[in-house]
């Protein structure tokens, strides 16, 4: 599949924004986090800020964009028109959580921020399940990609939050969070890249165009000399020694440098505000590398037509 | 919109029958769907650069050529590839704004140009590689079964069909309706074993092929006659003296 920049920084940005809603609407009540409000206020203005920034980068992706207020009616049978609908809706508790933070409201606040950050998961578990809902595309139609999309998020948001709550001069337990969700992204995107490298395709070239009953089938004649809307948009596939230097530069960037960043903010206050600012970078950017591979390596049933098996 | 409607039985289910064995690749069809489609439900079906290095397009319909088997036994069979206007099309249930849908009452699966957003999730839930983005106008284009062509009173009954059907040269497209079991095109299915494309899916596509016919085990070998089969005495004469002077 080939990887859109406009999708790419969406999930990226929107992923990490919605994560930074989700902690700081859950973690603020249970007085994990500094309970000045300007701190509130600043992790939900950059939080906005990402989730806006993403949500109209991925509207660059539309063929006709004003018309995108209809994407919103759909949600009965559609994921992509329930994150639509999932992601206007939480700008409504998110909105109400920066007005009761202004207005010093501290009851209507905690509700506002607890019902934000349902709507952050809400809206990140429908980006996920639209790629996990398409059989064509097997490294899609798996059960640990909308988990991962999830998980992603909320390992990116807590690397956002612990940055500015360390700029704040709180470090706390935030930074024992990030090595957490880092080692479980680690894990979850190893035991993912694991499933996938074995994967079975989700059909043949002999199923694809049901003369398997005569033998093995290759192709002979393309129907076009020129490429195509079909090839250039599902036939696009990273080389494999390209994919395997990538997942480590993922795993590496992404995961592990966060990781023992954070760990030395932990174990030394004086450097953590600037360790926990560049964890934050480096898993933004990991995650850029994730996600375009998340399409590089994805493959789907259109290219058994032109590929054969 | 983009729910599927119910599935009543004996629900009509239009389509089209493709006969794998007398498809000979001519094109034929994709011409014939390109220049209906680029003037009428569809149009204007879009070419990008079509006059220099690089011209490629919108198209419903794309004739793949493919070898299967080995030696002998093996075929070479010309596929015709376009929208199979499935049952179970997740190309409709995917859509998020209620433009791409299939018909209640014959089945057809549509894309209606004016509120499509050109979001391009239909195209990658096909797996069928059916729909392709009009990259002009910003939304999906696809096969309509030529429904401005099966309806339309204006034009005489006899081409009241999908234009790549009354294109081919070799009958190898049939157009009818897959739900009545009694139609011409189910018959057809029933008696050749039609084929479903990649069953496995679950998408229940409705056009069905039909597999190219086996053909007869005993191959066709060189004439080699043998002194008994040499009927004029001359000859067999003359067999005889030649096969003695090679001994």
């Amino acid at each position: 599949m080939n990887p859109a920049p406009s999708i790419v920084f969406f999930t990226t940005a929107s992923g990490a924004g919605y994560g930074l809603l989700f902690w700081l609407g859950l973690l603020r009540p249970v007085g994990l986090l500094p309970q000045a409000p300007e701190f509130a206020l600043a992790c939900l203005a950059l939080a906005l800020v990402l989730v806006t920034a993403g949500l109209a980068s991925s509207l660059l992706h539309l063929g006709n964009p004003q018309r995108a207020w209809r994407a919103l009616t759909q949600w009965r049978s559609s994921w992509l028109s329930r994150e639509g609908v999932a992601a206007v809706a939480t700008y409504i508790p998110a909105g109400l959580f920066g007005l009761a933070l202004l207005a010093d409201q501290p009851g209507l606040a905690t509700l506002a921020g607890l019902l934000a950050a349902v709507g952050a998961a809400a809206t990140v578990w429908c980006t996920g399940m639209i790629y996990a809902s398409l059989r064509p595309i097997p490294q899609w139609h798996h059960p640990l990609v909308a988990p991962g999309y999830l998980l992603l998020s909320a390992y990116t948001g807590m690397a956002l939050l612990a940055a500015v709550s360390a700029l704040g001069g709180v470090v706390g337990g935030l930074a024992g969070l990030i090595v957490m969700l880092g080692i479980a992204g680690v894990v979850l995107k190893l035991a993912y890249w694991n499933r996938i490298d074995g994967m079975r395709p989700a059909a043949t070239a002999e199923s694809a165009t049901s003369l398997g009953f005569i033998g093995k089938v290759r192709t002979l004649d393309p129907p076009h000399t020129e490429t195509n809307y079909l090839l250039r948009e599902m036939g696009f596939r990273v080389a494999r020694k390209h994919a395997a230097r990538l997942r480590r530069i993922a795993l590496v960037a992404g995961f592990g440098l966060p990781v023992l960043l954070a760990l030395l903010a932990s174990l030394s206050g004086g450097v953590a505000p600037l360790a926990l600012m560049l964890a934050a970078l480096l898993a933004l950017a990991g995650m850029l590398v994730e996600r375009w591979l998340m399409f590089a390596e994805a493959t789907h049933t259109v290219a058994l037509y032109y590929r054969g098996s | 919109m983009t729910c599927l409607p119910d599935p009543v039985p004996g629900a009509k289910k239009l389509g089209l029958v493709i006969d794998l064995d007398t498809c000979v690749g001519c094109q034929g069809c994709a011409t014939s769907c390109k220049e209906w489609n680029a003037s009428g439900h569809s149009a204007p079906l879009p070419d990008y650069k079509p006059y220099s290095a690089g011209a490629e397009g919108v198209w419903f319909n794309r004739v793949h050529s493919y070898e299967a088997g080995e030696g002998a036994a093996g075929r070479t069979v010309h596929f015709p590839r376009s929208c199979l206007h499935c049952e179970n099309a997740a190309c409709v249930t995917v859509c998020p704004t209620g433009a791409s849908y299939k018909r209640a009452e014959d089945g057809i699966v549509l894309v209606n140009h004016d509120t499509c957003i050109g979001c391009g999730l239909c195209a990658w839930a096909c797996p069928y590689g059916a729909r392709e983005m009009d990259e002009d106008q910003g939304v999906m284009k696809k096969c309509t079964l030529c429904v401005d062509r099966i309806y339309n009173e204006t034009i005489p009954e006899a081409q009241r069909q999908p234009a790549c059907v009354l294109a081919c040269p070799t009958k190898a497209r049939h157009f009818g309706d897959l739900g009545d079991p009694d139609s011409a095109v189910s018959r057809l299915v029933a008696e050749r074993g039609g084929q479903p494309l990649m069953p496995e899916l679950g998408y229940k596509p409705v056009n069905s092929y039909l597999p190219p016919r086996r053909r007869p085990d005993q191959v066709p070998v060189e004439d080699a006659p043998t002194q008994m089969d040499i009927k004029n005495p001359v000859l067999r004469w003359m067999d005889r003296v030649l096969s003695r002077a090679e001994g």
